[in-house]
């Protein structure tokens, strides 16, 4: 339109440059933009000028500074004599422990107890709507507090530990025997690796198969065999190459094995049930926007309810389910920041809190937080978006 | 264009509020009439609030007498309960005016947090509790212990400092109130519970059984307490640090909240004269009238009556006043003169 407008006006005459939209259109968003660059600009030179009239020193300096405290769970190596920076890994990888052992567990039970809610069985529903009902509306944080000082606390002391299969379970945790690998468990882990192979190429085969033939291959059993039965035997002729570091009572605690802290059960129990609460709720709208007429065909053509549930059911329900479960992955990942209420080392906690009030760098350090919780849900959201799209209905 | 204004009027108002002056703590407490006054979030002896919302204890009482001297009413005072996470920002942004919450003087803290220590109103060190049952009678035994600790404070640096340097191992589990560690240990989460010595006894008179709980003999730091300030205004910082010393000195003079008015009208002694405004133009520098001082001790007392009233033999802790006491009775506390 605009070069319409210039083109109408009458030749040797040019338009000013305020008539034209076009032009007084770019005019605004340079103006608008260059606001915008004044106005981030002021705050940053504010702050920093704050900073230093205050006497607080900035920079990103300290975070090779020895951090000089310790933290109870480390997925890294960590010690009192380790940096700031390396707090923040500590922090970060616990964070991201939390985050996937509730994402998976949250996933299950999700599923599980939104397909029951919507079982003919009458007791299995109710049970199931309970459920939902309870824990999607109790505030996650007195869920927490609910498990760790009400449930875990009532655990017996390390001495009166209750013991099974070489573990102990007690108010410190559960102390079970961590297998350690042996020369030689190299060929249990390339069995492994052959296995997948082997169970991709065979469900390719066959689904030929009964594209071509309409014969069913078991492949579940198939890959099961595979994928644990092809290791296990690898692992017997290699003359058992792994022994298991049993926990010992040694002085006030358990030494050896590895340890389950009851910080991040109480996190973990807490962060899956209640989200899984709102998981089922997706799953079972998204099983129902699956129109009834799919249901009564499949049964028309006499699929078990089983498979019809996994091959007709399920699939279009995903496309339902995809966007909001991602949202509850993200919300999963951000409320396990209220780890610091149980003492759980998490990013938050650790590096947030400790390592922001031993320094003092509340700006440097709030930002690097923000910036992985950013990232964290921007990646999350890439890949959930790309699953979506390779799960939505292909249309010819 | 809408947009446009609203940025440019954004963009204008933050460039004023960068250049607008620096007002002084002082005049903006008095323009406000009230002292906004950080303390913890509840230990015992030294900032609790009692069922009526009614907040004593020691460091309650520095807050107090900052407010008795400035505004004239002890009463004046909000509370804003802080973690030990949330204070130093707290002060530094200024939603607090002073900090008077157990807090440990350290260089870290006083040349890189943009902070003052305004005085030292407690002279602590770090303990440990232990249940009896445990069998335990140093902290050379606790190889392996689980020890409950508060996060973010100086306890959780010198307990890794004190264990490594005794080649010891140890499992700290950290939250975010003293108290939540307190009932941590209580329940059994962990052997041991560390802490500045006078907060462990305030804190072991809430547990389950405090009997069955013992300190361990060893005291592994100096933890030298007090109010800060917020650093670049020596006017306020001044208020703050001889607000405290004058609670010191009337202790040291015999001055007390019972005997002010009597010792103002009939005192001889020059140094209670000026203690108690009997010398003309002494606090102009202060930026408060003479009578300042008075009214701290008349309206809060002297150093010794708020440690009686709150941690010592007057209190339901029961605390010595070991290295507390006075100067000249074998104590650290000393304050300059009011002269």
């Amino acid at each position: 339109m605009p070069t319409d407008l210039s083109r109408s006006a009458p030749p040797g005459e040019k338009t000013r440059f305020w008539n034209d939209p076009a032009k007084r259109a770019l005019l605004f968003q340079v103006l608008l933009i260059g606001a915008i660059l004044l106005f981030a600009g002021s705050l940053i030179s504010n702050t920093l000028n704050n900073l230093e009239q205050r006497g607080i020193t900035t920079g990103f300096a300290f975070l090779s500074q020895k951090a000089g405290f310790g933290i109870p769970l480390s997925l890294i190596e960590y010690n009192e004599s380790s940096t700031y920076g390396t707090t923040f890994f500590v922090g970060l990888f616990n964070t991201l422990l939390v985050s996937v052992l509730g994402i998976i567990a949250a996933t299950i039970l999700g599923f599980v107890m939104g397909v029951a809610r919507l079982s003919d069985n009458w007791l299995i529903a109710k049970l199931s709507a309970v459920y939902i009902e309870i824990f999607r509306n109790i505030p996650l944080l007195l869920q927490i507090f609910f498990w760790y000082f009400a449930v875990l606390r009532t655990l017996p002391s390390p001495r009166q530990s209750i013991e099974f299969l070489g573990s102990f379970l007690n108010i410190r945790g559960l102390s079970m025997p961590a297998p350690v690998a042996e020369g030689g468990f190299n060929l249990v882990i390339g069995a492994f690796a052959v296995g997948v192979v082997l169970t991709f190429v065979m469900s390719r085969w066959a689904h030929k198969r009964q594209d071509q033939t309409g014969q069913i291959f078991p492949t579940f059993w198939a890959g099961l065999g595979l994928l644990i039965g092809l290791p296990l035997i690898v692992f017997m002729l290699a003359g058992m190459p792994m022994h298991l570091d049993y926990p010992v009572l040694k002085g006030f605690n358990f030494r050896g094995g590895m340890t389950l802290i009851p910080e991040l059960v109480a996190l973990w129990l807490a962060l899956t049930i209640y989200t899984a609460a709102f998981i089922a709720e997706t799953v079972r709208a998204g099983i129902l926007a699956v129109p009834n007429g799919q249901l009564e065909a499949a049964s028309a053509l006499g699929l078990p309810k089983v498979r019809t549930l996994r091959l007709i059911v399920i699939p279009q329900a995903m496309r339902v389910i995809i966007p909001p479960l991602t949202s509850q992955y993200l919300n999963l990942a951000k409320n396990s920041s209220l780890a610091a209420a149980v003492a759980y080392p998490d990013l938050v906690a650790v590096f947030a809190g400790t390592t922001l009030n031993q320094t003092g760098q509340a700006v440097e350090i709030m930002s690097m937080t923000m910036a992985v919780y950013l990232t964290m849900s921007i990646l999350t959201s890439l890949f959930m978006n790309w699953y979506n799209k390779r799960m939505s209905l292909i249309e010819r | 264009m809408f947009n446009k204004k609203l940025m440019t009027a954004a963009a204008v108002s933050a460039a004023l509020a960068s250049s607008a002056s620096f007002a002084g703590t002082l005049d903006s407490v008095k323009e406000r009439d009230s002292l906004q006054c950080g303390v913890s979030s509840g230990v015992p002896g030294y900032s609790v609030p009692d069922d009526k919302g009614v907040w004593t204890g020691l460091d309650v009482d520095v807050c107090r007498a900052i407010a008795a001297a400035v505004l004239g009413d002890a009463s004046k005072v909000k509370y804003i309960p802080l973690t030990a996470k949330e204070r130093f920002t707290a002060l530094s942004s200024g939603e607090i005016d002073v900090l008077s919450r157990t807090t440990t003087w350290t260089l870290t803290r006083d040349s890189q947090l943009g902070i003052n220590f305004a005085g030292v109103n407690y002279y602590d060190g770090q303990g440990f509790l232990v249940k009896k049952d445990l069998g335990v009678s140093s902290v050379k035994d606790l190889d392996g212990a689980t020890i409950c600790i508060q996060s973010g404070t100086t306890t959780e640096l010198n307990t890794a400092d004190y264990f490594n340097a005794n080649g010891l191992a140890h499992t700290p589990v950290t939250f975010d109130t003293n108290d939540q560690a307190a009932t941590a240990f209580d329940t059994g989460r962990c052997d041991a519970f560390t802490t500045d010595l006078s907060q462990a006894f305030a804190l072991r008179s809430r547990m389950g059984d405090p009997n069955s709980v013992v300190a361990l003999p060893e005291v592994i730091s100096k933890e030298p307490l007090g109010p800060s300030v917020k650093q670049a205004d020596d006017q306020w910082f001044n208020m703050v640090k001889w607000s405290l010393n004058a609670m010191i000195n009337a202790e040291e003079l015999g001055v007390t909240s019972a005997n002010v008015d009597d010792l103002k009208a009939n005192s001889k002694n020059p140094s209670i004269q000026r203690l108690l405004g009997g010398s003309e133009g002494l606090s102009k520098g202060l930026g408060v009238d003479d009578d300042w001082s008075y009214r701290i001790i008349k309206q809060v007392g002297n150093y010794g009556e708020s440690f009686d009233r709150n941690l010592g033999a007057g209190s339901a802790l029961g605390i010595d006043r070991g290295i507390n006491a006075l100067w000249n009775q074998g104590g650290f506390l000393y304050a300059p003169p009011i002269r």
